[in-house]
């Protein structure tokens, strides 16, 4: 990438004033800081919170993930919009590195208990993002926002095989915290948990991790916990891909939107005893790529083309007709793309003693029905994975545009 | 109805099991070089268990077993150890003959007929003559294992059509204490050779989906939907449909089984995948989520292993001895904790056991799975 060297808050500070630079200019800007950055200092550096687009979304990945999702506990409006303003006051102070509250953690009063809870006392903001989304549930008739519940939030349909635990699925509200360090993140929540307590109650959580910057090559694409390179073949960061995929556009409706993302989570546990049983052929098989290399079946680079009309001596397809990679990818979807943003997680023990763990599945898109659901129809229906996978949690939610200098959460929504 | 596959299905035909009609080399008389003709003659009473013949030649051996009692009975094909099973049929009503066909090495062997389907039986020795028709060397060994077991795929097969055909007559009938009782009897023999049960399009999931893998507009049928009907609903009111499909799917299931091609790594593999259908649906709980006969699966999957294993244990004796010893040991000890959950001719409900049970019965099927997951690569490299 040869964009021009420009900080992104310098830049986001233009777009605020002028309104004349493009949506799309501004994720641009935060891929070229973060390739500029070294590890280190990328890990500890702050990302900004403002923006024409929510950060967290095209921003490189950080290693942890804090997700909560909430329910509105209040029926009365004015608290929840009060509370979206409180909120966004906060997470400008914590994504800058800063403790909530005018006393902080320790310069209040002595006597009452202190703003911020304090874990993240010496730490830096850690590329802490913050984003917010909302759920279908949010426009019932507690708002009043029944009329500006976007069609491309409808509900997900049942896909097959789908056993999901209603107590950790869906929610009024989600906020999305990733960080370079997992106390901060938590830091992050914990605030505004706490702030939102009367208001807002968590719903459910997930935890999720990344392999740690500079620990290994950076550059290299994650693996995921059945041992592939997961996220090779991701969306293209750039216009006109953004606004094709990702970004709600002014002729989708719900005008409050535009420039918003809709954002998919699905809780994906692995029976990783059970795949682990699998030979390496089987396993390669599977997914179409080879496990070593991320190298579709085939190739021997892991960005090469996906080659689905290739076939060996024998005439068999050289990757499998029902491959995960073949059945997924956009040549086979109407071109449907999403940004993938998911975390792996590990929870401990089930309750046979099996390891509970896999992939906390993220996707921001512009338009679910037109971009996950018919993905993972297909995924369902043939997908020779879904015997070593279990969807036990899902998420749909709107997340609102960016944040002006002077803006807060959902402006456009309930301003 | 918009059709759609099921996952065990698409697994399965990464598995390239062939069907007559598509493969090459495949004669019709049902392939792999069984002989249904010239059948040895079977007939139990109470008290006797009477052979037409007491040897034949090796290979290909039909046994046509006819029931001259007045109670269901069995016949089995023992090693000459008399503990190893190398074949039965089960539950054969009076006057029915049900046919057990079975690949026999040149040697002896102990035949049994039990009245009541209880206890030793009636045994008497079996001798099978001359040499083995089969090539000599490990591909002789595979291939002669594959024709085992699909001769004792054919006869469960055989059984599950017989024990469908008696769970439709109930349902149909509204009787529905004896459509329960017959349920988790039946399913056990699709259990046992669900691989291969599950590798013709979308049979598996017409006959064995539960609620949550069909998609919103497609009609949920098979033995789930009237194990809701029976348990949840308490009612088989508007199942006659469903049950009628049931045959029907059955009898189309056992006609595409008869012309099914199987390979030793097949076999093999297919313990494997018995195995994680265990560690996937029947220790947690979730294959029979009504009724909560899980443990009937459970013992008839391991049962499906089992044979599986059984069928190559001289290839794996000869090439990892380590591995056999591992795996007796293995079968045994789950075998051992199983067992101790049954109750007549069954086992207790899912529902029954405490966490700390459930635990251990999973610590141990993935003590045998691991190092089964190693037989396919020992037995054909």
């Amino acid at each position: 990438m040869t964009a021009p060297t420009v900080s992104r808050r310098r830049l986001l500070g233009l777009a605020a004033g002028g309104a004349a630079l493009g949506v799309a200019g501004v994720g641009t800007a935060a891929v070229v800081v973060s390739q500029e950055a070294s590890a280190s200092s990328q890990a500890e550096a702050a990302i900004a919170f403002e923006g024409a687009h929510q950060a967290g979304i095209v921003t490189p990945q950080q290693d942890r993930l804090h997700f909560v999702a909430f329910d509105v506990t209040t029926t009365d409006p004015a608290e929840l919009w009060a509370l979206l303003k409180e909120w966004t006051a906060a997470a400008r102070r914590l994504t800058s590195g800063l403790p909530v509250g005018s006393g902080g953690a320790v310069d209040g009063l002595p006597d009452a208990p202190p703003d911020d809870t304090g874990e993240s006392i010496g730490l830096p903001p850690a590329g802490l993002t913050l984003t917010i989304g909302f759920g279908a549930s949010l426009f019932d008739d507690r708002f009043g926002l029944a009329a500006q519940k976007p069609a491309a939030l409808a509900d997900l349909p049942h896909f097959i095989g789908d056993n999901l635990d209603l107590a950790i699925s869906g929610g009024d509200l989600c906020l999305q915290a990733c960080a370079y360090d997992e106390q901060v993140a938590l830091h992050a929540v914990r605030q505004l948990a706490r702030i939102g307590a009367g208001v807002v109650n968590p719903r459910w959580a997930q935890l999720g991790y990344l392999r740690s910057t500079g620990v290994g090559d950076s550059a290299a694409t994650p693996r995921n916990l059945i041992g592939f390179k997961d996220g090779t073949n991701n969306l293209e960061l750039t216009p006109p891909s953004t606004e094709a995929h990702l970004w709600a556009q002014p002729e989708d409706g719900a005008g409050w939107m535009v420039g918003g993302s809709y954002l998919v989570s699905r809780r994906i546990r692995m029976t990783i005893e059970v795949w682990d049983r699998t030979s390496l052929k089987e396993q390669e098989a599977i997914i179409g790529r080879h496990k070593g290399s991320g190298a579709p079946l085939g190739s021997g680079e892991e960005r090469a083309d996906l080659d689905f009309d290739a076939v060996d001596s024998a005439g068999q397809p050289v990757i499998p007709t029902a491959a995960h990679v073949r059945l997924a990818h956009p040549s086979n979807n109407g071109d449907a793309r999403l940004q993938r943003r998911g975390y792996n997680f590990a929870d401990g023990i089930d309750r046979v003693g099996r390891m509970d763990a896999g992939l906390f599945f993220l996707a921001y898109q512009r338009d679910p029905r037109k971009q996950f659901v018919p993905v993972q129809t297909q995924l369902s229906r043939l997908d020779i994975l879904n015997e070593y996978i279990k969807h036990g949690s899902s998420g749909l939610f709107a997340c609102p545009p960016g944040v002006s200098a002077s803006g807060y959460w959902g402006e456009t929504l309930f301003g | 109805m918009p059709s759609f596959v099921h996952v065990g299905s698409v697994r399965r035909s990464l598995l390239a099991v062939v069907v007559c009609g598509v493969a090459a080399g495949c004669s019709s008389s049902g392939g792999g070089g069984v002989n249904y003709s010239g059948a040895i003659t079977v007939s139990s009473t109470a008290d006797a268990c009477t052979l037409s013949a007491t040897s034949g030649p090796a290979g290909p051996t039909t046994f046509a077993v006819k029931n001259d009692g007045s109670e269901a009975t069995e016949f089995y094909v023992y090693a000459a150890d008399g503990q190893r099973i190398i074949a039965e049929v089960e539950n054969i009503g009076p006057a029915i003959t049900r046919e057990l066909t079975v690949v026999l090495e040149p040697g002896t062997y102990e035949t049994a007929c039990k009245p009541g389907m209880v206890g030793d039986g009636i045994r008497a020795p079996f001798t099978a003559t001359g040499t083995s028709t089969a090539p000599s060397g490990n591909a002789a060994a595979l291939a002669a294992a594959a024709d085992e077991y699909k001769a004792w795929v054919a006869t469960e097969a055989a059984a599950l059509l017989a024990g469908t055909n008696a769970f439709v007559t109930a349902v149909k009938d509204g009787d529905q204490a004896k459509a329960k009782a017959l349920y988790a009897a039946t399913r056990v023999h699709w259990e046992r050779i669900e691989p291969v049960a599950e590798s013709f399009g979308d049979l598996d999931p017409r006959l064995d989906a539960r609620e949550n893998d069909v998609e919103p507009g497609d009609d949920w049928t098979g033995w789930h939907r009237i194990e809701k009907a029976l348990w949840l609903d308490e009612s088989v009111d508007g199942m006659n449909p469903i049950a009628d499909q049931m045959l029907a799917d059955t009898e189309e299931l056992i006609a595409k089984i008869a012309t099914v091609e199987l390979t030793a790594d097949q076999v093999t593999n297919g313990a494997k995948e018995l195995l994680d259908e265990v560690a996937n649906g029947k220790v947690t709980g979730e294959e029979e989520r009504y009724s909560h006969t899980d443990l009937w699966d459970f013992q008839a999957n391991i049962d499906g292993a089992k044979k599986a294993y059984d069928v190559v244990t001289p290839v794996v004796a000869a090439k990892d001895p380590a591995l056999k010893a591992t795996l007796d040991a293995t079968f045994a000890d789950l075998q051992e904790s199983l067992d101790l959950y049954r109750v007549g001719e069954g086992f207790v409900l899912y529902t029954e056991l405490t966490d700390a049970q459930v635990k251990e019965l999973a610590a141990k099927v993935e003590a045998l799975s691991e190092p089964l997951s190693r037989l396919t690569v020992t037995v054909v490299t």
